[in-house]
This record gives C-alpha cells, structure tokens and sequence, in this order.
C-alpha cells in the first residue's frame, strides 16, 4: 500500500496518513472492527516470494492462479478502504491513486485482466468525474462501490454516479464490505468475524433491495449491477418477497410500474463466491435455475481464504453451455468484451 | 389422511389446526389504562402518551389488514375476536391460535415504563382475550430493553399456563444471542416456553444495517434479513448448547430464504468453527431440532412446482408450523399454504409440528 498507492498521493496526504491515518468509521486505527480469521484475509500461501501484499505481485499471481486455472478474463477489484474514509478529500485521491495504480502495474501488463474503477462515492462529482476521466479507457469494465454505505445504495445522493455509468455504459460492481457507520446488522453490532462475513449476505440484498425500491432501476433502465461477494442462493426468495410487497404497495411504491423482479432480471448479476454448498448439489442448480444461468458469473476471490476453486465452485455435470456461461461468457457480455 | 374429508361437504385439511401466529391489536391507549398501577396510568394520561403503535406495522398499509378482514379503526376486542372466530377458527376449524400483540412496548427507550406497559398488556390480553375465547393461546410480551425485568415478567405470567411463548422482536438492541439476553433464555427454558422471535424492531438502529430507506416496502422487505442475522448470532453465540431444552420459533419471517441461508452458514462454520469452538455440530443440525418458522408469508411463487422443490431443499416436515398471520394480507380467498404443499405435510405443519413445539398445547387442545 505504501510503496504502490500512497507514492502516487499529494505531500499533503501522506503527512496526513503518517499523522492521524485513514480514518474509516470505526474504532481502530490499523485492525479491523471484526479481526480477520486469517491475517489480513488471505491464503497463507498467496504471499509474494518476492515479498510484499498478496495480491499485489503481477508475476506471482499468475504463476500461482491465471495460469494454472486457465483464467482467460478477470476483473480486478482493489479493497482497502480508499472509499469509506471520513476524510472525503482523501478518499477521492486516493481513489484516484488506486486506478491509476490498477493501469500501470496490472491492466496494461497483462491483457487477460480488467480494473474496476474505484469511485469516492461521499463525493458524487468528483466520482462523476473520476468516471468520465477512465471510462474510455480499455483498462476498466466496470465501476465499483461497496455493500456497506452510510445511506443506503439505492439512496438519492449516489444517482449522479449511476446516471455517469449508465452514459459511459459501465457496469455498477457492488463489492460486499465498507464501513457505512451503522452496525451492520438491523439488531446491532455481532461479536464475531464469523457473522461479519454470513451479513454480507443479508447486506447485499438490502442493497439490492434499496436499489429496486428506490427506483434506480426504474430511473436509470440501462445501468447493469453485479452483486459480489455477497453469494447468489438468496435471490430467488429476496424476488418473490419484494414482488408481494410490491402487489400490495402500489401507492406507496407508485414510481415503479413494474414488478421488481423484471427490474431484477434485466439488470442484476450475481457473483458465485462464495457459493452455497448445499449437501444435495443439484439444489444449488436449481437454485440457479430460478436465477437464470445467464445472470450468474463465477469469482474466485483470489487471494483471499475464502477462495473458490475453480475446479470445485460447481461440483455438478452441467451442460457445455451452462459452464461456459457461468465460467467465462455471462462475464465477458457483462462487461463487454467481444468473443465468438 | 382419514380427516381430510370430514365435517361436510367439502375437504378440511385445516380442521383441529393450530395456527401459531395471529395478530391481536390494542384499539387505542385507553384499553390499557385500568391494567396500569396508578403512577403508570398517572403518567399515561398526564403526558398525553400516545398508541404505541411501531413503524414495522402502520395500521393502514394494505399489506398489514387483507381486505376482506379489515375492520373500521379502532377496532374493538369484541369486533377483532368475532372476526377471528368467523374467518378462521370456526370456517376451518382450529383447535387453537396463538395470539401475538405487537405493541411497541420493546420500542421505549425508558426501561421502567417498558416493563409497566408491558405487564399491563400481557394482563389485559388474559384477560379481555385468553377469558373470551377457549381456543386462543398467547405469547408473553416482555420488556426487551431490560433482560433482567423480561424474565422476572416471563416468570410472573408464565404461570397462567394459556401462555405458551415468550415473545421478543427480531431487531433490538444488539443481536439476541449474546450473552445480554440470556437471562431470558435462562427464564423461558425453565418455564418450558419457546421462544418466539416475531418480526419488527426496537428501531435502536436502520433496519437495512446501511441507513434508513425511503419506503415502508423496505422495511418491510428487511425483516427477513434480519431473521438470517440473528439465526447466526443465536447460533454462533451458543445459545443452544448453553440451554439444552431451549426452542426457538421465527414467526412472520418468509420461509424460502432459509436453506440457501443454511448452505451459507454450514460453509462459513466450516472455515471459521476455531472462532466459536462450542458450536460442535453443523448450524443446519442445530437449526433443524430447536428452530421453527411460522408458515405465512411464505415468500414463495405461485408455481406449485417451485414450492415443492423449496420444501425438498428444506428437507424437513418437522420445521414449520401453521400460520396464517391474521389478518395480514398474506393470501387470499382459503389459500392458507400455497399450492404445493401436500396434505401429508399439511397435517405435519398444521398439527403435529405445534404441538411438538408448545408442550402446554397439549393442555386442552384435542387436535
């Protein structure tokens, strides 16, 4: 983080992180609110020999994951919480720190992978215009917030940035994670890690929910949202209950002419990791059945623990097209990039 | 299945069902006034205190009265009891229905007047509904914010045996398994009482765990979630190790979030079970022999087909228990489970699955 981001920062911000840090809506300084179940998240062999981060060595990752797995296209997704700082000034350069970062050492370096482009969503305009900056670039194919916000996802004061991805045609990525500020759960603040990681669940189809209900879709019915990291078997549930709420809103909900689960099905994908592991396998087809096989696009979550392998994500006999759709082809229409 | 058909001319699969989750609403703040002691009734009229009624069910909204069973406000005892009598109990004759009041007692934020109302209101359901009608049952309402005076109030009612559950909301302070709330576990358990975890909210926090929504819709949306939270947190927390005869039952939840729910939960115990090394045996286990979800709604399509696969993947027809969530508007016309559900499961649900669940039903209820 030092030596590739905060180089690139103003002199005024690296005093500024050398003296108070990067404050991020919560308690500690450097740990995390809920301590990780490994150090910093991440596979204990994804370590770089030649040192630094997992995750931060181009060589090393494809020795130890493009290569062998035979990834053809991958999206990266830079974390860290560039985007939930109190300091919104410097998490708009540091912001901007990040995707240029993402260009230079990664995108420009190895055709197979793709940026997200980091937006500092406390600050619409500047988001706006860190969008419209990168947008015609090659390197990125999507833009990416996160799960937990201070408002929720569908509120008002982020549609200027899904009124820019939607112009420039990029997709929204919500990552799970963030600090929004709020306890995470609608009960309160959990004890353990354990439940930290079983909420984003819960927290994507808030998120979801939100974006729906608020009439992002509705405003803006070209914008496509991936859910990440926040597994895909709940869908199903989440439409059928907002559709019956919705059958009995109509006055409430009169800005939305439309059952939300054909705003769902137009316009949301859903990541695989971590995906549900049902002991009857074929549960979690048909789970994806009701999904849509073309709405589901296989994450690994490299380098973190909770990696999925790809060998073992779909432990099923499905069909050629259905594997190449979840593996490769409902990610490469996604985000645009042309194949046969 | 010989009773399918008894009791005339038409089948009647519900016949001798208990329905384990029907609303009684408390007409207006003056209902309780002759349950309150004189300082509390003192207060209550010198401070002009309001109906305590909560965000999570404005009366109004169309979702919270099905049409056909909405009455003119306030609705009178009388007029919401002889509504319950005709529309269910004695159309498809059940042999009991146990009654939630979802007053916001829990939602003051003064711990005193919490535990006031709440003992007013636990009397006043006794005694202007559990005396009226033989077939109904109760939970008991106990003032969340303090745990210690909840299980003082579980032990003070518990012993009018037509109480068969301790009631608690599904959003509170912090979530229900840490150690805060054991004092009502401790109490339920050694009364023999489930415990029943209802939606709506203390509103101590944004219902979304990212901010407050604009809509009702979504509030309404996010009680499920919450269920799936606080299942972790009683799981995690080792609630169900630490009491062993401890029954929980999530009423008013949606059903068909809970197996992917389950497949999620398994995997994360798997990687992570050397953070809470007490939960010994996989969640979906403990889910499966202490926890119960109440059947309405049900969140489920039309498609019968689809609605069989759910139940498949819930594998069990011991988990759910009948409900029709009087007189929210959950379905319509006499579609008490959707379709899709077979009558061998609905005399499991409908019958055998409460009476596992409520030992006291078995005092006076012939099924």
């Amino acid at each position: 983080m030092e030596k590739d981001i905060f180089s690139r920062l103003a002199p005024r911000w690296r005093t500024h992180i050398a003296t108070v840090g990067m404050l991020a809506r919560q308690g500690f300084t450097q740990e995390m609110q809920y301590p990780k179940g490994q150090p910093m998240a991440v596979r204990r062999d994804a370590f770089p020999p030649g040192g630094g981060m997992p995750g931060s060595d181009l060589d090393f990752m494809r020795a130890q994951h493009l290569d062998p797995n035979n990834v053809q296209f991958g999206v990266l997704i830079p974390l860290g919480a560039a985007q939930s700082l109190q300091n919104i000034d410097l998490s708009v350069a540091l912001c901007t720190a990040i995707n240029d970062w993402q260009v230079e050492e990664w995108t420009s370096r190895e055709p197979r992978l793709r940026g997200s482009i980091v937006a500092a969503y406390q600050d619409p305009q500047a988001a706006v215009a860190e969008i419209h900056r990168l947008a015609g670039k090659r390197d990125f194919v999507q833009v990416s917030l996160l799960s937990r916000l201070p408002n929720p996802i569908g509120h008002r004061s982020f549609w200027p940035i899904y009124a820019a991805a939607a112009e420039v045609g990029l997709p929204i990525g919500v990552h799970a994670f963030g600090n929004g500020g709020w306890a995470i759960t609608g009960g309160g603040w959990p004890s353990y890690y354990g439940e930290d990681m079983m909420s984003h669940a819960q927290t994507s189809q808030s998120a979801l929910a939100s974006l729906v209900l608020e009439g992002v879709f509705e405003r803006f019915p070209t914008l496509r949202v991936a859910l990440i990291e926040g597994g895909l078997g709940w869908l199903p549930s989440l439409r059928w209950r907002l559709d019956r709420i919705w059958e009995r809103s109509r006055d409430e909900l009169a800005h939305l002419p439309r059952p939300p689960s054909e705003y769902i099905r137009e316009s949301v994908w859903l990541t695989s990791q971590p995906i549900e592991e049902p002991a009857n396998r074929q549960h979690i087809a048909e789970v994806i059945d009701w999904i849509g096989w073309d709405r589901v696009l296989f994450a690994s979550d490299y380098p973190h623990w909770d990696f999925d392998d790809p060998q073992r994500a779909m432990p099923l006999p499905l069909s050629r097209e259905r594997r190449d759709r979840f593996f490769l082809k409902n990610a490469l229409d996604l985000y645009g990039i042309p194949h046969g | 299945m010989n009773d399918l058909n008894v009791g005339g001319d038409r089948p009647r699969p519900y016949r001798g069902a208990v329905d384990c989750d029907v609303q009684i609403t408390v007409p207006h703040r003056d209902a309780l006034l002759p349950y309150l002691d004189e300082y509390w009734r003192d207060v209550s009229l010198q401070r002009g205190l309001q109906t305590l009624d909560t965000a999570a069910f404005p009366r109004q909204a169309p979702i919270n009265a099905r049409p056909d069973w909405r009455l003119p406000e306030p609705a009178s005892v009388r007029d919401q009891l002889r509504s319950l009598q005709v529309n269910l109990l004695d159309r498809y004759g059940f042999s009991a229905a146990i009654c939630n009041c979802l007053y916001g007692v829990q939602l003051l934020h003064s711990e005193d007047m919490g535990q006031s109302i709440a003992r007013a209101l636990n009397d006043w359901i006794a005694r202007e509904w559990l005396d009226n009608e033989p077939r109904l049952r109760a939970s008991i309402v106990v003032p969340m914010q303090n745990p210690t005076m909840a299980a003082e109030e579980i032990r003070r009612v518990a012993t009018d045996r037509r109480f068969v559950q301790v009631l608690m909301l599904v959003m509170g302070e912090m979530p229900l398994g840490k150690r805060y709330y054991w004092p009502i576990y401790e109490a339920a358990e050694e009364c023999g009482l489930p415990v029943g975890i209802h939606a709506g909210s203390m509103y101590r926090h944004p219902v979304t765990g990212t901010g407050w929504p604009s809509y009702y819709a979504q509030d309404y949306f996010s009680q499920a979630s919450a269920f799936q939270t606080q299942l972790t947190s009683l799981i995690l927390e080792g609630v169900f190790g630490a009491f062993p005869t401890l029954r929980v039952v999530l009423s008013e939840t949606g059903v068909s979030w809970l197996p992917p729910y389950l497949w999620r939960l398994d995997k994360y115990w798997h990687g992570l079970r050397s953070e809470t090394p007490w939960v010994k045996v996989p969640p979906s286990e403990i889910v499966r022999s202490r926890v119960r979800l109440t059947t309405q709604p049900f969140d489920t399509p039309a498609d019968p087909a689809v609605v069989e696969r759910l139940l498949d993947h819930i594998g069990s027809d011991e988990m759910l228990l009948f409900a029709s969530d009087f007189p929210h508007w959950r379905f319509d016309g006499d579609d008490l489970l959707p379709a899709g559900v077979s009558p061998d499961q609905i005399a499991h649900i409908s019958r055998a699955n409460p009476l596992a669940t409520y030992p006291r039903l078995a005092e006076g209820v012939v099924p």
